[in-house]
């Protein structure tokens, strides 16, 4: 084992100094302008979500008979409208109304955002100030449709703390925004390993490499080598983009915190970006190495960059989905559990199930890495006939 | 399993090797001791290389066992062990003495001795000069000359050479020939594979001759010529005699010269009834056998003349 960690920093340290000191990493360092735009493009399916995040209900508290015109108020703007463009409503039944049976309300109810109490001419809609702001326009919208008689309602509003629901969704929101990084930087990075093994092939070295050094230390080094590049990389680009943040100003304390808090979850963003990154750059390495040419690799690269698209697809719509299967599935699926891990960190505060996930991703990176020098052996070094006859175990294993 | 041969560099037994169902190599078993010069003959395609794969570990057999320095798994005495494949490769954007660095690093040599020692090795083989320009502004036989000094950078205890000579030019493969015959003397193993006799003739203590995977011979160079009689070349004053019965029935001159094997009674009965009987010597010389010859006799006509043709092409790849 010790071996094949000497041998594997050795590949490393050639391979990441031939990338770091040629001229064409200036290039690549520039290449941030390219998923800026992607991250643009990207935006509609982050709307999407923000949709699914933002389909929140607000409590009627009303009197019976007013909560029911209200009701039959949103059905018809909302066949006018379109069903997405007035909030839920939940009429609360034998609901006092009292400020603090509100705010218990509001705590209790996750899925509550705001609760509409008072009467339809004078109503009073109670929530955080992000909510309540974000709802009033559309509250008072109902209210004035719902009246008999056209009358201009002034809604009084009442805000309160952080409830479990307005957390609930900026945290969601970070959980968003953590999976979208961690998405773009790992599609970008990742993909480049696929032909990290082209190079020796062509040139014979991986004879001399392979009569050297354990096949895994080729792969572990090539891997370590193209990772360590990513993180220069994301070094530089996140200080440029610290630079600029700090040059422009901004009010850092309206970011949503995760619940993990800040500092942890950058911690636990850095680790699963090296696991994304291990875990599909194993595959990719494994899948490049049985491509002779170059023509090869670039022809694999389509179906690996769709691969790739249906992982973060399946990540990126398990967000609002915590502890459904469609989330657990997206947590335990090696390729794709960094990306829901993530979402955790931002939403939730227990901190033991990364470590766990962690354990997990960096098992299953080796279990490809060393299927992948099982099938690089077998079919580009023609050897293996033996391997063939050894059990899964010690071909995993190595023993 | 059976334990090793510690007398061995490298031990193999009955390994067998298939590609796509046919077999490459055919149940071969090689024993070669430890500080000598041992050479693997046979033309392109007769299984030499895989032959050498194996032995390295880089392939396993299908079947059989192999020992490298008394290990069945060649990986691990990987530091001790130097190998120069028949294609060969280097990074084309390193610098010369670090590509000797790498390689050293490779099997083990810390980074910073190797480019110590890549320096002096260059200068020691005339290349001083190159030690600090890439791989790819040096000629076709400097970077073979940078690839082969890598494999002796770390100072292995085994060498393996598969078809070293071929792309070098006369005087390169004399410079090559001297270095196997240096590393030879410092009690280091080689093990080189060629297509070329002459190389093996002049090189080898023991060889192994290989042919559609298998080795109908393997021993020494000496045992192989001995398998053919010496030829006897004579030219006589006279053309009948008495000593007419000292020489083959079947044998007849081209004017006064006569060429036959050597009888199995030897050289002193020969010369004395040649003597007595008045065939009136003009000339008479013994020749021994060449290795060509005796590899013509063991792998047979059409394998010989299809080495031939391979150092024929591999010379008129080297003229282009």
């Amino acid at each position: 084992m010790i071996e094949t960690i000497r041998a594997a920093y050795v590949i490393a340290r050639r391979d990441f100094t031939a990338i770091i000191f040629s001229k064409s990493f200036f290039f690549f360092l520039l290449g941030p302008l390219f998923p800026i735009g992607i991250a643009v493009a990207a935006g509609g399916l982050g709307s999407q979500v923000s949709q699914d995040i933002d389909n929140s209900v607000i409590g009627v508290a009303l009197s019976a008979e007013e909560a029911d015109i209200l009701l039959a108020t949103r059905l018809r703007l909302s066949r006018s409208l379109g069903s997405k463009s007035m909030p839920e409503l939940l009429v609360l039944r034998d609901f006092s109304s009292q400020e603090a049976d509100i705010i218990a309300k509001l705590d209790g109810e996750k899925s509550l955002a705001a609760i509409l109490s008072g009467t339809l001419a004078a109503p009073v809609l109670t929530g955080s100030e992000r909510d309540v702001q974000r709802w009033q326009g559309k509250i008072t919208l109902l209210a004035e449709t719902a009246l008999s008689q056209p009358v201009m309602v002034d809604i009084e509003t009442r805000f309160i703390g952080q409830t479990s629901s307005s957390s609930e969704r900026n945290q969601l929101m970070t959980a968003q925004a953590g999976q979208a990084i961690l998405i773009l930087l790992t599609m970008i990075l990742a993909g480049m390993v696929l032909s990290n093994l082209v190079e020796e092939k062509t040139n014979k070295i991986i004879e001399i490499l392979a009569a050297a050094i354990p096949m895994d230390a080729i792969f572990l080094g090539k891997l370590f080598a193209m990772l360590g590049m990513a993180l220069v990389g994301i070094t530089v680009w996140s200080s440029m983009g610290l630079a600029v943040a700090l040059l422009v100003g901004g009010n850092w304390s309206a970011l949503p915190s995760p619940a993990v808090g800040w500092p942890i979850f950058g911690v636990l963003m850095i680790f699963y970006f090296c696991m994304a990154y291990l875990l599909l750059g194993s595959l990719f390495l494994g899948i490049g190495a049985m491509a002779t040419t170059v023509r090869e690799v670039q022809t694999l690269s389509m179906p690996v960059t769709m691969g790739q698209l249906l992982v973060f697809f399946l990540s990126y719509s398990a967000i609002t989905k915590l502890g459904e299967p469609v989330e657990w599935f997206a947590v335990l699926f090696p390729f794709s559990s960094p990306f829901a891990m993530i979402a955790r960190a931002a939403q939730m505060d227990n901190l033991w199930q990364h470590g766990l996930a962690l354990i997990w991703q960096a098992i299953f990176t080796m279990i490809i890495i060393r299927f992948s020098v099982m099938l690089f052996r077998r079919n580009v070094m023609k050897s293996g006939q033996a391997a063939r006859k050894k059990s899964l175990f010690a071909r995993v294993t190595g023993k | 399993m059976h334990a090793p041969n510690p007398e061995f560099a490298i031990e193999a037994r009955n390994i067998v090797k298939r590609f796509d169902g046919e077999t490459a190599v055919d149940g071969i078993d090689l024993a070669i001791r430890k500080g000598s010069i041992f050479g693997i003959l046979g033309p392109n395609g007769a299984g030499k290389t895989t032959t050498l794969r194996m032995l390295l570990g880089i392939i396993d057999p299908d079947e059989g066992e192999r020992f490298l320095l008394g290990s069945p798994e060649p990986i691990s005495k990987a530091h001790q062990v130097g190998y120069l494949p028949e294609e060969r490769g280097l990074y084309q954007s390193m610098k010369a003495f670090d590509a000797i660095a790498f390689m050293g690093a490779l099997r083990g040599l810390p980074l910073a001795e190797g480019r110590k020692r890549g320096r002096a090795l260059m200068e020691a083989h005339g290349l001083g000069d190159a030690a600090d320009k890439q791989i790819r502004q040096l000629s076709k036989g400097m970077a073979q000359t940078v690839q082969l000094l890598g494999t002796l950078v770390h100072e292995p205890y085994l060498i393996i050479l598969d078809e070293p000579f071929s792309g070098l030019d006369a005087l390169n493969q004399g410079k090559l020939e001297r270095l196997i015959r240096d590393q030879a003397d410092k009690g280091v193993t080689i093990i080189f594979s060629t297509h070329v006799i002459a190389h093996a003739e002049r090189l080898c203590e023991e060889i192994a001759i290989i042919a559609d995977g298998k080795i109908p011979f393997k021993g020494k160079v000496s045992a192989a010529r001995n398998r053919l009689r010496p030829q006897v070349h004579l030219e006589t004053r006279n053309l009948d005699g008495p000593w007419r019965t000292a020489i083959p029935a079947d044998c007849k001159p081209l004017g006064h010269n006569w060429h036959f094997t050597l009888p199995e009674s030897g050289v002193e009965p020969l010369l004395h009834a040649l003597v007595e009987g008045g065939a009136g010597i003009e000339s008479l010389s013994i020749e021994r056998p060449g290795l060509h010859d005796a590899f013509v006799q063991i792998a047979g006509e059409a394998v010989a003349r299809k080495m031939d043709e391979d150092a024929t092409t591999n010379n008129m790849d080297e003229a282009a």
